[in-house]
């Protein structure tokens, strides 16, 4: 807005004939952003764009180990889309990767919001500290922190059994935490949300200090409740930070990948299914690619349509600029 | 909003110095719990790094060694003389290296374009380039590897490359595009009306004050590449052609970890990009979330 108001102003005090450029000129700088942003559209295209445009024929398409050969798929038709949709697995699958979702990204958010709100009340050695260990975290590659975690539950030597069994919670002795599926997702869920929180909540602390200090003390001196301060205050005033927030801790969680496949050493069983793990497996391990594109599309298509709330806020954001 | 405050001073007073009381004593709870809740975040990264230095019979404890008493190296040096892991650093860097040159450059022209022009489409091409980024990277592998297949780039280095700038390219250019924002036009018009051209004023103007921002992307489309796992998890099949976060997943494939060397490897790893990050951690935040305080 600030940078076009004196352009807009210009025009009135010079005199429009001194400001007429050459049409030669005018033209060229007309094509200037185009001809700038050429190479940068071109890639996209050819690197996004074409396989998008692929995906989508694939999945109409068989293409086995024998079309693989081939380099050419076979034309069926909406074959793919029925076998998965008449595929109970498959919409056991969506459900789970769904409630996966929902899980992770509740609990970073309001495990996320208590920490930052906890970094509003310690003093400032205690906040450099917790500060620093937030950063350290989020910098962990998500590779090193599968094998991390993978360690500390380890059922033999791991410092999550014998902790548990120190504090008697339990004989965990030898525990085998992905023997059962619903302790293998805890483990799962709480690695992620481990190194979700620290963007979480090194952001909302970031508007915290933005939420003027009299605000809430008038609040507290009119007999709010912390509760009541936070909830009628603080959490519309932060409003837009949240839905940032909440839509792109949607996105991430939705396709997750590579903290399973690892966590499982590259062969997770069927419990440990998520939509872009189906796909994979029915691509690089079955080789049925055409199925396994269907699928893709699917968690593609869901995704657009959750992520529409984050690029349309997102947009308004940079047209405010 | 402070009027009740001033209005009424004297009764004012007592109940602030009471709650400065009582919040001293609170102060010491709330850093009782900030010490308890960064022990616990921290914990994990600091048991990577005690694994890391600590001895064979210490690892495999029945009871676990808190604090490696008997430091040693022998983790690491076990580590990197494993098989390829100096030849998937020098992979890791070469790919990290050019998909970095590469994004900043095409980048650059882009954001500039986005960022000081007005022109038609340039609303949908931002639209796109926010759009893209929500594709999920598992789905495009799909196609990616049947089209470089036929192209004969898997287990290549360079169809790594070509792939990385699916995702390296469009968040490069959104972040390039929210610095150079940042820069005030009237220091150009300035510039300008001192008698510089338009290029003229845009070297030696816009280019030193973008310049920490052009750090910061690149800093940060290095760490983005260098996590990457899945695209050269599925592209790179040879062991001597992978990438450092391939070659440190291989290791947990065997029944019978090696943990002491795995945690080794694994601080080694996110050893530069711990680093990077730590130097730049204020911008990231800054460019994810950009003006949303402000929406």
């Amino acid at each position: 807005m600030s940078s076009r108001s004196p352009a807009a102003a210009a025009p009135l005090a010079a005199p429009s004939v001194s400001r007429r450029r050459p049409l030669g000129r005018r033209l060229r700088r007309a094509a200037a952003p185009y001809a700038l942003l050429l190479p940068a559209a071109a890639v996209i295209a050819a690197v996004l764009g074409y396989p998008l445009y692929y995906l989508v024929r694939l999945s109409f398409q068989h293409y086995g180990l024998f079309q693989l050969v081939r380099h050419k798929g076979e034309s069926i038709g909406t074959a793919n889309y029925a076998e998965i949709f008449h595929d109970s697995l498959f919409w056991h699958v969506v459900l789970r990767t769904i409630a996966f979702t929902f899980a992770c990204v509740s609990l970073t958010i309001v495990l996320g919001t208590l920490v930052a709100l906890l970094l509003t009340k310690v003093g400032p050695f205690i906040r450099l500290l917790l500060t620093a260990g937030l950063i350290f975290v989020w910098a962990t590659p998500v590779v090193v922190a599968v094998d991390i975690w993978q360690w500390m539950v380890d059922y033999e030597f791991g410092v999550a059994n014998w902790t548990l069994t120190a504090l008697h919670l339990g004989d965990f002795n030898h525990h085998d935490w992905f023997a059962n599926p619903w302790s293998g997702w805890a483990v799962i869920v709480s690695l992620i949300v481990w190194g979700a929180i620290p963007f979480v909540t090194i952001t909302l602390y970031a508007g915290l200090t933005q939420v003027s200090r009299d605000l809430t003390e008038a609040a507290a001196i009119d007999g709010a409740s912390p509760w009541r301060s936070f909830r009628d205050i603080t959490l519309p005033l932060l409003k837009p930070i949240y839905v940032i927030l909440i839509s792109l801790s949607i996105i991430w969680d939705f396709q997750v990948f590579n903290q399973v496949w690892i966590i499982r050493n590259g062969s997770p069983s069927t419990d440990y299914y998520l939509m872009s793990i189906y796909a994979y497996v029915e691509s690089f391990k079955i080789s049925e690619y055409g199925l396994g594109s269907a699928i893709a599309l699917v968690m593609v298509a869901i995704m657009l349509l959750i992520s529409f709330v984050y690029i349309r806020q997102m947009v308004r954001i940079g047209d405010a600029e | 909003m402070s009027s009740p405050l001033a209005g009424a001073p004297l009764a004012g007073v007592p109940a602030r110095a009471r709650r400065r009381r009582g919040g001293r004593r609170g102060r010491l709870g709330w850093n009782a719990l900030g010490l308890a809740v960064f022990a616990l975040i921290i914990f994990p990264v600091y048991w990577m790094i005690a694994t890391a230095f600590k001895r064979g019979s210490d690892i495999f404890a029945d009871t676990p060694v808190w604090f490696p008493i008997h430091p040693t190296l022998s983790n690491f040096t076990d580590a990197i003389h494993r098989p390829h892991f100096w030849a998937d650093v020098k992979n890791s860097l070469i790919i990290v290296g050019c998909v970095v040159a590469l994004s900043l450059v095409l980048a650059f022209l882009a954001a500039l374009a986005l960022a000081k022009f007005r022109f038609y489409g340039r609303k949908a091409f931002i639209v796109l380039i926010i759009g893209v980024q929500m594709i999920p990277l598992n789905a495009l592998i799909i196609p990616i590897y049947l089209v470089l297949a036929k192209a004969n780039q898997v287990d290549k280095l360079s169809g790594v490359i070509i792939t990385y700038l699916t995702f390296v390219l469009p968040f490069t250019v959104w972040t390039l595009r929210g610095f150079m924002i940042g820069v005030p036009r009237e220091l150009e018009e300035a510039a300008q009306v001192d008698g510089s051209t338009r290029f003229g004023a845009f070297v030696r103007v816009l280019l030193p004050l973008i310049g920490p921002g052009l750090v910061a992307t690149s800093i940060f489309a290095f760490i983005q590449a260098w996590n990457e796992f899945i695209m050269a998890y599925v592209l790179l099949h040879s062991p001597e052609k992978q990438t450092l976060t391939v070659w440190l997943a291989s290791f947990t494939t065997n029944r019978g970890t090696a943990w002491g060397p795995l945690m080794a490897g694994a601080t080694l790893t996110a050893l530069p990009v711990v680093i990077f990050f730590v130097a730049i951690q204020r911008k990231i935040a800054f460019g994810l979330t950009a003006g949303a305080v402000r929406g």
